[in-house]
Parts: C-alpha cells; structure tokens; sequence
C-alpha cells in the first residue's frame, strides 16, 4: 500500500501535499480537530470540515468535504447523529473504504462518554432529538479527557509508527488537561447555582458539570427557531423564576437572545461554544478559559 | 461562666485581707486559686478540642454525604447506561435487527393553471415521453415515495427507491448496488439510479428547489435521466474536489429508446469540479456527455386534418451540458439565511431518420425520410432563505428551437409542416416564483407561480401549492 501512496503523492504533488503526511484526519467539528492536534502534533495533518460559527446541525455535504474525505485516514466526529444530516453523503460519495462506519478510520467521541438527556420518546414531535442522548458533550473537560484517551490509542492503531508519539503526547496533554480542570473548578465555584436561559440545548454538559441551572431555552423545543409566542411564555416564567443571563453559542442568532435580555433586563453571555468560536478561544484551554470568564462576568 | 468564677475568687482574694500573719493562708488560697484556674483551662482546652474534633466529624459526615451523592447519581448513571444497553440488546438480538433505514416522502398539490395540463407540449420540440406536465388540476396527490437502504454485506450498499403513484401502481425511480469496499475513490453503481450527468438529474424531485423539472429536463430528458446499467465513479485524492464518472446502460429512456438489442444502448460521461471559496461560498462545476441510439423511438402529433399520428425516430441522439451551482452564507452557517445559484445548460443533436404516422391512418402512412435537429437550453434560477425557515426564488427557463431539418417536408414526400404541429418553429420560456416555508428539515410548504409559455401561442399561467414530508430515518441531502 505504501508504495501506492508514494506513486500516488509523487503524481499528484502539486495538489496532493497534505495527503502524504503521516495520518489525515477529518475532524467533523473544531473541538475533535483541536483534540487530535494535540495528540497528534505534527504527525497528525487535521482537516477541520466545519467552524465554530457554524451550527452542526446544519451542514452542507460540500464538494470540498468529500474531497478531503477521499484522503482521510481517520476520520472524527462526535457521532450520536449529529452529523446525520451530512456525514453519512460525505463518506459515501469519497469513496474512501477506510473511514467508513465500523473501520477504524471511523471515531465516534460520543461512544466513550456518558450520555446526558437519552430520550425516552424517540418522535419527531419532540423536535430534533437525538436516540443517543444529547450530542454536545465537549463542554465537560472530564469528557474531553475519556474522548482524548480513546482517540490516542485510534490514532496509535492507525499509525504504529508513530504509536509512542502519540501515547507521549497524550499523556502529556492529560497531566496538563487534569490540571487545567482543576483549576476551572476551582474558579468556577461562584457559577455553582448560576440561573441561567440557553438558546439550544447545547449546554447541558457544561451546566451539569459546574452546577448551572438552566430554566429555559430560547428554542421551544430542540431545533426549532425561538418564535414569539414561546419567547413571551418565556418572559412571563423569568419574572416567576428570574436568571442572571441568557446565554447563547456564537453560533446562534444574536436576535432572539438580545430582546430577551431588552425584555428581562438580564445581559446576554454570548459563548465560544467550540474552538475558534471567540478570540481567545484558540483551542481547547482557551475554549474552556474563555467561557469561564465570560460566564464569572455574569455571576458576580 | 468559668471566668465569672474565676473573677468572683479574684474579688473574694481582695476582700479577705485581714493580717500579715495570715501571708502563708493566703499563700494556699492562692496556690488553690492556681490550681483551679489550671483546671478550668484544661477543661477548656478539652472541650475546645472536643468541639474542634466534633467540627471536623461534622464537615466529614457532610462531605461523605455528597460523596454518597455522586455515588448515586454515578450508579443512577451506570442503572441508565445498563438499562440502555439491555434495551440496545434487546433490539438488537430480534428478527428485525438488520431492517435496512426506511423513509418515506408524502407529497401532494393544489394546482390552478389556465391551459389545459392534460394538452401539455413543449412546442418546437419532440415530446420525450416522460411526465413532464404540470401536476393535475385542484387538489391532487404526489407521488409518495419510499425510500429502503442499508449496508448488504462488507462490500456492498443497496438502495431502493419507489414511486406509489396517486392512482395506483408502484413504480421504481431507484434500486441499485453501490460498492463499499473499492480502494483508491473507486465506486462502482448498478441496476437502475439517476444518471450523474447535470447537476438536478441525480437529486431527488422531493430536493429540488422548484416544484418541477426545468424546461430543459422536460423537454431533452424526459424530466429526469433514468440509467438501468452501471455507473463507475472516481474521486481524486486532491483538496479539489474532482470527480469523473462514466456509465454503460441500456438507453431504454429519452433521448433513447428501447432498443432491443444486445450490447450498450447508451453511455454518458460526466466530470465535477468543486470547492470553498472563504468560508462562507462553496461551489461546483460540471459538464457531461451522454450518447445513444434511439430505435424507433415514438411520439404522436395531430396532422393539419386533427388526425393523431405516431411518428418514429431512429438514429443518434448526443447530448451535452455544463452545470454550476454556487452557495453562499454568512460563515457557512446556513441556518438563518443562505443564497443557492444554479444554472445548467443543455445541447441535443439528433441525427438519423423519421418515418410519418407509422400506423397508417393518413394516406402519408410510412413515408421516411432523413431528420436531424440541433436544439439546446438553459436555465438559471436563485433561492435565497432570508430568514429562519423562510425562502423565495426565481427560476428563468428558455430553449432554443435551433434547426430540424426534416426530409419529409423538404422533399415534398407529402406532409407539410403544418403535419408536424409539434416541431413547429417555436421558443418556449418560463419565468417561475417560488416562496417556501419549511417548519423543519422535514417538512415544506411551497406556493409556487409560473408563467408558462411552452406552447405555442398560449400562456400558462399556473399557481401550485405543495406539501412535502418526509418521515422515518433522516435522509442527507446531496449539495
């Protein structure tokens, strides 16, 4: 096979260079392509198919997706049908064999960790839920952790070469990983309780793991725009039961959380959601170390 | 309480103070005082440490109380994750653990149009067969389609896709095998699936933009291009997205026929280029090839004298096109508002020969004679979600009549071109208004008005309103 590749990149140098380095991995969101640059460093060459002003959900099946696809030795999504609507045409039309569903150029992020709100009615009416359980787990670092550890040993399986390089590396993200969590639960404390509103139920691992409670989303029900009648319902049940803030992901239109915040007269918390969703959030420390800020601003 | 003691011993020591000779008394008292004050310190100091020490249980007992309740919230969460499993086993382990993804389309229109959509005709061009009019008048059911897929074995995907018409019968748009396991971006396709050539051909009707097919589908492929044969595809290892594929199928539909022979009755190519532009523009670019041999393909007319004819076709039919489509939003993100270009355009040259009314009902009965046409057309339309849900779009068709050249009427072998009231010399356009509401990405509502000027002399001028659901597993939708 390897002497294919060398043909292949000799043949195609001009347009093929990223597709001769060690391992190509297609990363579905920016949160697993910041994950497998920190496993992978510089063995690892990471595609990123979509941005954190993107939502997730509603993805196009892009030509330049299945082109990268086509080259992709490991590909990484969250899985739990998040990426329904789009990655199941990707991988069939690049006409890769090795990423697809049940190889080991397939990962799935959902499977290593604990699902939060599994669905015990699976019906459309219930807007668009997932079987799974919800799929925005990365906003747990305990998650990101599980995640960091099975991708490590995926990336190891797919390229011996290399295996120590990436247990080395991991090992050495985890002992600065666990530290960082730490210390974000340690600067968290004041979040503890923290009421708050969503704009999708997009939250639910970030509100678990630092003990905020959120009293409504903006959607009423999981991807369904807010509307005007579920917005006033909304408002009626803050001034019962008020939140600090609204938040929402950078992601999300700024419209619907902004007149509720005129209207409750609570400031909106616009969060990076993923990596490169604000400034500071250049990966996934600064993910973390940013939403904290922003939420600290609000709590006080 | 033992410092009030304390001060009442001091007070007593004070006033007790009668005579030196009382010094070594008062040396006792004092050394008695001493003694009890070191007492009560030390009971002080135990109960101090007493309490210190019941403190400390206390913030104990608490933390192992939380401790208790992560615990059980772990176990409730292991008691969810065991229940899940079972039920995932237990799904797993019935007759129906394999049931391929099934999905189901319903469809349906309110129609008002002022011609007759039972007299449909792209006049100028010969009529391909398909259904290609505008959907019946007043309320009427689409067809409802069901969609099964599912992998077969390690090597191979199946697909099948039937029509359930509105009034009865099942037809099938799509059943076909894909491979899985080809290396190098290798895809083989076969049985019956939407040719890859142009741009709307492969996508489903239920995924279009508009209500019905360009005119220039409807009137050079017969609405939508069916192949019965293989398709072989490959997609090159480059950050460009290029795409070429070829296909080898029996020909059977317009532009062709059915040819009954043995061999490949048609073959087209087709190749794609696409990409990003920033983040916020993807595009892709297309031109295809399809060649067939269209045997005694048929098509009836009306002769100057109101008699029906059926015409026949036998020769070459080489079609050609180019296709683009360009989609913008802001950053990529869809979800509010997005722009989506498409244009297409197609050329057909037929070469070859046409018999008049073949079964004989005017005294022209069989008169043959050479016919070749060169007509092309193009579309280019623009939807644009300008708010959550909410879309307009525009679509501008045309053809263009070109040349047919017709030896019949050229070497006077009896009928005239007025016996030819379809290929009359004519240039058919549309201009379409879509305005749509989708709730979800499974359901659509859509009011769409067109001006319709594919007849001759006659303006169609249609409203339709159309639903479309979709149900079951969530299908993706091609770009």
């Amino acid at each position: 096979m390897n002497w294919l590749r060398v043909l292949i990149c000799a043949a195609l140098w001009f347009a093929a260079q990223p597709a001769c380095a060690a391992l190509n991995v297609f990363a579905c969101t920016p949160e697993w392509g910041a994950l497998a640059k920190e496993l992978g460093g510089d063995k690892a060459n990471i595609y990123v198919a979509t941005n954190a002003l993107q939502d997730p959900h509603h993805v196009e099946a892009r030509p330049s997706l299945i082109a990268r696809a086509r080259s992709a030795d490991l590909v990484v999504c969250t899985g739990a049908q998040l990426e329904i609507g789009w990655l199941p045409l990707v991988l069939t039309q690049s006409g890769n064999p090795k990423i697809r569903v049940g190889q080991p150029g397939y990962f799935e992020a959902a499977r290593h960790v604990v699902m939060l709100e599994v669905p015990t009615l699976v019906d459309r009416s219930q807007g668009d839920v997932h079987p799974g359980g919800n799929p925005h787990i990365h906003l747990d670092p305990r998650n990101i952790a599980k995640v960091a550890a099975a991708l490590s040993e995926r990336m190891a399986q797919l390229d011996p070469p290399e295996a120590d390089n990436y247990r080395a590396r991991t090992k050495a993200f985890l002992e600065r990983w666990q530290q960082a969590t730490m210390r974000w639960e340690q600067e968290a404390l004041p979040l503890k309780g923290l009421v708050v509103v969503g704009y999708h139920k997009n939250m639910s691992y970030l509100n678990r793991w630092l003990g905020i409670r959120e009293v409504g989303s903006l959607e009423p029900k999981p991807g369904l725009p807010p509307t005007t009648a579920h917005m006033s319902d909304l408002l009626a049940s803050l001034r019962k039961d008020p939140a600090k803030a609204v938040v929402r992901s950078a992601y999300n239109d700024p419209r619907a959380a902004e007149w509720l915040s005129e209207n409750a007269k609570i400031p909106v918390v616009t969060l990076p959601f993923t990596v490169g969703g604000t400034d500071k959030a250049k990966d996934l420390f600064g993910l973390y170390d940013d939403t904290l800020l922003r939420l600290l601003a609000v709590a006080k | 309480m033992f410092k009030q003691n304390l001060i009442v011993a001091a007070v007593a020591l004070v006033l007790s103070e009668p005579a030196l000779a009382q010094d070594a008394e008062l040396a006792k008292i004092r050394d008695e005082i001493r003694q009890m004050k070191d007492a009560y310190e030390k009971r002080i100091q135990t109960l101090e440490k007493r309490l210190t020490e019941a403190e400390a249980r206390a913030g104990k007992a608490e933390s192992t109380a939380s401790k208790a309740e992560t615990t059980a919230t772990k176990a409730e969460q292991s008691a969810a994750k065991a229940e899940t499993a079972a039920s995932t086993a237990a799904n797993r382990s019935g007759e129906n653990a394999f049931n391929p993804a099934v999905s189901l389309i319903l469809q349906g229109t309110y129609a008002r149009t002022s011609q007759d959509p039972n007299r449909f005709q792209i006049t100028g061009f010969a009529p391909s067969g398909g259904e290609v009019g505008p959907p019946k008048r007043s309320f009427g059911l689409g067809e409802t389609e069901l969609n099964l897929s599912a992998n077969i074995d390690p090597y191979f995907r199946g697909v099948a896709i039937a029509s359930l018409a509105p009034e009865g019968g099942i037809g099938i748009e799509e059943a076909y095998f894909q491979t899985l396991a080809l290396p190098q971006g290798l895809m083989v396709k076969g049985g019956r699936f939407f040719s890859g050539l142009g741009y709307l051909n492969e996508q489903h009707q239920h995924a279009w933009d508009f209500q019905d097919a360009p005119l220039v589908y409807k009137a050079f492929l017969g609405n939508q291009l069916k192949q019965d044969g293989v398709q072989l595809k490959w997609v090159a290892p480059t950050d460009l997205f290029v795409e070429v594929g070829a296909e080898l199928a029996s020909g059977d539909k317009f532009p062709g026929s059915d040819q009954n022979k043995n061999g490949i009755g048609g073959s087209a190519i087709f190749g794609h280029l696409g990409g990003d532009i920033g983040t916020s523009t993807a595009w892709r670019v297309g031109t295809s090839y399809l060649q067939t041999s269209p045997s005694g393909r048929n098509y009836s007319d009306t002769d100057s004298l109101g008699n029906t004819v059926t015409n026949r076709y036998t020769g070459t039919a080489k079609l050609w096109g180019v296709d683009g489509v360009l989609k913008w939003a802001p950053n990529g993100n869809s979800t509010y508002s997005n722009f989506k270009l498409q244009g297409e355009y197609f050329r057909l040259k037929q070469d070859g020969s046409l018999t008049y009314d073949t079964a004989g009902n005017t005294g022209f009965g069989g008169a043959n004679s050479y016919f070749q046409t060169d007509q092309s057309g193009w579309y280019l339309q623009g939807a644009w979600q300008f708010y959550p849900r909410w879309r307009v779009g525009y679509r501008y068709d045309t053809l263009r009549y070109g040349t047919i050249s017709n030896g019949i009427v050229n070497n006077g072998l009896g009928p005239t071109a007025a016996d030819f009231p379809v290929l009359a010399n004519h240039r058919p356009t549309r201009n379409t208004l879509m305005f749509d509401w989708s709730p979800t990405e499974f359901s659509r509502i859509r009011l769409q008005l067109a001006a319709d000027k594919s007849r001759l002399g006659a303006t169609d001028n249609q409203v339709f309103v159309q639903y479309l659901y979709s149900m079951g597993a969530h299908g993706a939708h091609k770009f």
